[in-house]
């Protein structure tokens, strides 16, 4: 992948305090005998963390940013496209954040700033930046998983939430 | 935006969840999955000791991770009645795929009715007659009661050529072991139908009738050999698309060189290196584009020749390898025969060759020395040659095949390791049926339905208004033949069944037909017919098949079929008994015996029936051992049991249980040996082993391994196949008269007719019309831009498609999706066939205009490039 490794640096330094996973989704409830079962409680959908992924200046158009939600294991990338797409945050309505594990295997897949696409040296899928994930080509059973993302006023950029399963994941927030 | 599901966890399979081998159902490849089930209301947990894998799911789990699955993969069915959890998740002990899901087979599990998700919402689910001016739910009895009398009456009055058969030949979902004895046998054994036609040709016929008639059947080769051979020659095949993990996990590694040590290995001192690949489209597909990635240009030749000229090349090929000595005597003495006859009869000289084709002879002779060049110290070069549809559905299929097995045998390349020269296949096979009763060529059952001929036609799992060519034509003539019927069954009481099948019967006698449609899905020729009756899938039956390495494996039942679906081999049975009483009832009991031997009363009985004891080595293939075998079962033809040791190695003996009979390949090989003929020698005898027990069954690693061949001398025979051009009726004169070549084929996301994945958002989502790819330069002429509605046309009908401006599509030379429900390509392709009533869909040509500007749906796609950017 093409990076600005400066802004990368930077940006590692700026955020990724690690955030504590809100454990969601059921426990698994051992229940000694004799006593009455307890229900362990469980939310509908998970908690996502909210993270600050970098501030709006960090970014440069078509310039991929590194970054990691919900958690540090969980790689991704953050883009100003430089034109308004569907789902993009920010003034222009242009920042979008995915996850860079390929669906198809985990492999970490590459931006091709040419054609605004990440691409999967593994086995060739492809997903387009400007639609959202969308699976161009590729053995892929999803789309690719976007960070949703919200901007404040002082221009940081947070990922709140996830569209889809992220690759390696039963739980896109750990459990355990 | 793009279509995403929103899932943000998935349940956990406890430790003691149920696992089961699943072989996937959709292409011939047949990658190893495993179905794992556990009651719905429990699941596992994140540590090692609370799930199925053994791993901390608490952690991101690394790539090629075996203890992840996709929420495609997942989904609630039901299973003997009760609620559970399914994953359908690759197999990573399978030497098939090793763990790789394609894009089609990962979504199995989302693929499968649920009641409690909803998907495959739409599966047939009960027996439907058409009653009230709709197709109307009722019970088995008496949509078959209906189905049979109907079908009785018409064979009582036109004899068996007034029914008229579509059914499936192949394997998994195609087919399997099971369904296609038992649609064989009533069809060929109780009835001797001639007209019937398989799902994607319009007769009952080979597409390989020319390897065969040489004594070479098509499957002879193994996977392994992609990761042996020196070269790989591949025509008018997109096997990263269409057989993606045979691809991936076989040719791949040769490519990149990491099969080197498997070649050492294998060949000793003999010289290796890094796998070559010559390949044979008219278009650059996602395959050259990877393989350029995986071995470097320099290694990659794109023959990109003029469509339909393929004979050329290699009668070309043929001769410069025969003048340049390239060839192996010894193998060609000893082994075949006819070389000097048809070195003679397909001289064709380079310079003949590209005039034709479009190639450079540069590119010509190269080709010839990647295939045949010895190798240092003059070893023979082991090139493994691989075909599929550009050739089967291209022009002059026979002679275009047998001219490439000219070249295979003429460097003795059949039967070794890192050779073989093999179709690439569609569906897996699971071809066991009682020889057709019809001669060759067979008729051209389309023609014979257009032609007002037959009265009932009764349609297993084939839905032609998508797959079969002159589409347009048929599917006009079919309704209005269909429609008498239904205004003739809407004319009388529904339960006067009586009255009911009078007026049928006089629908049918001024020109009408009656349709029994068996499938798992409504399909578009099912809108026409007159009883419905729902059919269960693989998984939802047990179901055996084999893939293109003949390797055959047992899909075990995991959930049950929906409603009261059945598996199609039960139907069968069903049908056979219901005309046996309808027959009797008739006063005829000699037609009625015809149809007895049909009291099975599961799928095991009906394999038990037919494979076991028709299909060569049958006798040491049950159920048993194929479970205890799992995804990596055996390839056929079996030879014996471990332990035992085998009957009889070999591909060409005869006489006793185990050992091969000689004589002409007969069509029901399908790729493997000659089949026994019913009776002799063939039952599981007093010699056969006990069907109880899981000794592992021993199998074929390849055909012809010991040089004798499908012929009475043993021999491969040479064939003479000259040049003639466009050798179907009317081809050259479309050629002529239209801009554009419709070429046409698959695409990674959809498997076949789209049958499952119309019903599937993310494949709905990212293609809701078929696409069309148009270079930019004839777009701009036509004033089109990415995502426009057109319409493509011809003398033999028209179809609409999606525009993708592809870079690389040449000029005037389009490719569109195949068999897709909102484009039929089918609509475009003329009538010509050839000798063998082969259909020839890929030289089709036409004109395209704008219909509409980008729709809603094609507005919010992307049409960039497929082709792979590594930065």
């Amino acid at each position: 992948m093409k990076r600005c490794d400066a802004l990368v640096d930077a940006g590692r330094r700026s955020f990724f305090a690690r955030t504590a996973a809100v454990a969601a989704g059921a426990a698994a409830a051992t229940t000694v005998a004799g006593e009455p079962a307890k229900a362990a409680p469980a939310l509908a959908l998970i908690e996502y963390p909210t993270r600050k992924l970098a501030n709006l200046r960090d970014l440069k158009v078509n310039e991929p940013l590194d970054i990691g939600y919900p958690d540090d294991q969980s790689p991704g990338v953050l883009l100003k496209l430089g034109t308004r797409v569907e789902g993009g945050a920010g003034p222009d309505g242009d920042v979008v954040a995915f996850s860079t594990l390929c669906p198809h295997k985990g492999y970490p897949l590459n931006y091709s700033a040419g054609d605004k696409t990440l691409n999967c040296p593994g086995h060739y899928s492809r997903f387009d930046c400007e639609r959202g994930g969308l699976e161009i080509w590729g053995h892929a059973t999803q789309n690719l998983a976007q960070f949703r993302l919200r901007v404040d006023e002082a221009g940081d950029v947070h990922a709140v939430a996830v569209d889809e399963l992220i690759y390696g994941r039963l739980s896109n927030v750990l459990q355990g | 935006m793009a279509y995403k599901r929103n899932i943000d966890r998935l349940p956990i399979p406890p430790r003691d969840a149920k696992v089961q081998n699943v072989v996937c159902h959709f292409c011939i490849v047949g990658c190893g999955y495993h179905a794992v089930s556990w009651p719905v209301d429990r699941q596992g947990g994140p540590r090692p000791d609370q799930n199925l894998f053994g791993e901390d799911l608490g952690q991101q789990q690394g790539a090629d991770a075996g203890a992840w699955f996709s929420p495609s993969m997942y989904n609630v069915v039901k299973q003997d009645g009760r609620d559970v959890h399914l994953v359908v998740m690759p197999d990573k002990d399978c030497v098939v795929n090793s763990g790789l899901g394609s894009i089609r087979g990962a979504r199995i599990g989302e693929l499968s009715h649920s009641a409690v998700t909803g998907t495959l919402r739409d599966r047939l689910t009960e027996p439907m007659v058409w009653r009230y001016g709709v197709p109307t739910p009722t019970s088995w009895d008496d949509a078959i009661g209906l189905a049979a009398e109907v079908t009785r009456r018409v064979v009582e009055a036109q004899g068996e050529d007034g029914l008229i058969v579509s059914a499936y030949d192949h394997g998994g979902a195609g087919g399997g072991y099971e369904n296609t004895w038992a649609t064989g046998k009533l069809y060929f054994e109780s009835m001797k139908v001639k007209n019937i036609r398989i799902h994607n040709r319009p007769a009952y016929n080979s597409e390989v009738h020319g390897t065969r008639d040489m004594g070479v059947g098509e499957l002879n080769n193994c996977y392994e050999d992609a990761e042996l051979a020196d070269t790989i020659f591949v025509v008018g095949a997109n096997p990263l698309e269409t057989q993606t993990n045979y691809f991936l996990n076989h040719w791949v590694p040769n490519l990149r060189g990491t099969s080197l040590d498997k070649k050492k290995a294998e060949f000793g001192n003999e010289p290796v290196a890094p796998g070559r690949i010559v390949v044979v489209d008219p278009r650059r597909t996602p395959t050259i584009a990877a393989c350029e990635v995986e071995a470097g240009k320099e290694n990659v030749l794109h023959l990109a020749i003029n469509s339909g000229t393929d004979l050329a090349l290699f009668n070309a090929i043929f001769t410069e390898i025969a003048a340049k000595g390239w060839l192996d005597r010894a193998f060609i003495g000893a082994s075949t025969t006819g070389f000097d006859e048809a070195v003679r009869a397909n001289q064709t000289s380079i310079e003949e060759a590209a005039r034709l084709t479009g190639l450079s002879p540069e590119d010509i002779r190269k080709a010839a020395a990647w295939i045949a060049e010895p190798k240092q110290g003059g070893a023979r070069r082991r090139t493994m040659f691989a075909y599929e549809k550009g050739l089967i559905w291209g022009n002059d299929n026979y002679r275009t095949n047998q001219a490439l097995v000219n070249v295979a045998l003429a460097t003795g390349n059949v039967g070794r390791p890192g050779g073989g020269c093999v179709r690439l296949g569609g569906h897996q096979e699971g071809y066991s049926r009682p020889d057709y009763p019809g001669g060759r060529p067979a008729p051209y059952v389309d023609q014979l339905l257009i032609g007002g001929q037959g009265g009932v036609h009764h349609v297993w799992g084939c839905d032609h208004f998508k797959t079969t060519l002159n589409a347009a034509e048929f599917k006009r003539a079919y309704k209005r033949r269909t429609d008498l019927v239904k205004a003739a069954m809407d004319s009388v009481p529904a339960s006067d069944r009586e009255a009911q099948v009078r007026a049928i019967m006089e629908a049918i006698r001024q020109g009408g037909l009656f349709v029994v449609n068996v499938d798992i899905v409504p399909t578009q020729i099912g809108s026409c017919a007159h009883v419905v009756l729902p059919a269960a899938t693989s998984g939802e039956m047990n179901l055996t098949s084999m893939n293109g390495e003949r390797r055959m494996r047992l899909t075990e039942r995991y959930m049950d079929p929906p409603g009261s679906a059945l598996p199609d081999c039960l139907i069968a049975a069903r049908l056979a008994q219901a005309l046996e009483r309808s027959w009797r009832a008739a006063g005829k009991a000699d037609v009625a015996d015809r149809f007895k031997g049909y009291d099975w009363r599961t799928e095991e009985d009906a394999f038990n029936d037919g494979y076991r004891q028709h299909e060569k080595g049958g006798q040491f293939v049950t159920y048993a051992r194929l479970r205890a075998m799992g995804t990596n079962g055996f390839q056929e033809p079996a030879t014996g049991l471990e332990g035992a040791g085998p009957v009889a190695a070999g591909t060409t003996t005869g006489g006793t249980p185990g050992m091969v009979v000689q004589g002409p390949a007969t069509e029901a090989t399908r790729g493997k040996e000659v089949a026994q003929q019913a009776g002799a020698n063939t039952g599981p005898s007093a010699a056969a082993p006990q069907t109880g027990g899981t000794e592992r069954i021993i199998g074929t690693k390849r055909l012809y391994a010991d040089g004798k061949f499908n012929t009475s001398d043993g021999k491969a025979k040479f064939a003479a196949a000259q040049w003639r051009g466009l050798q179907a009726e009317g081809k050259q004169a479309e050629k002529d008269k239209f801009r554009f070549l419709v070429n046409n084929g698959r695409a990674n996301h959809v498997w076949q007719s789209v049958y499952l994945d119309q019903h599937n958002e993310f494949v709905r989502d990212r293609f809701p019309f078929p696409y069309l790819q148009v270079n930019p330069a004839d777009m701009a002429e036509l004033g089109l831009k990415e995502g426009d509605l057109v319409e493509v046309y011809n003398d033999s009908g028209s179809t609409q498609a999606m525009v993708w401006p592809t870079l690389s599509a040449r000029r005037n030379e389009t490719f569109m999706l195949f068999a897709f429900p909102s484009g039929a390509v089918g609509n475009v392709v003329s009538k010509g066939v050839n000798e063998f009533v082969i259909p020839n869909y890929k030289q089709s040509w036409g004109n395209i205009r704008k219909l509409a500007d980008a729709p809603e749906a094609t507005r919010k796609l992307s049409f960039k490039a497929q082709e792979y950017q590594a930065s």
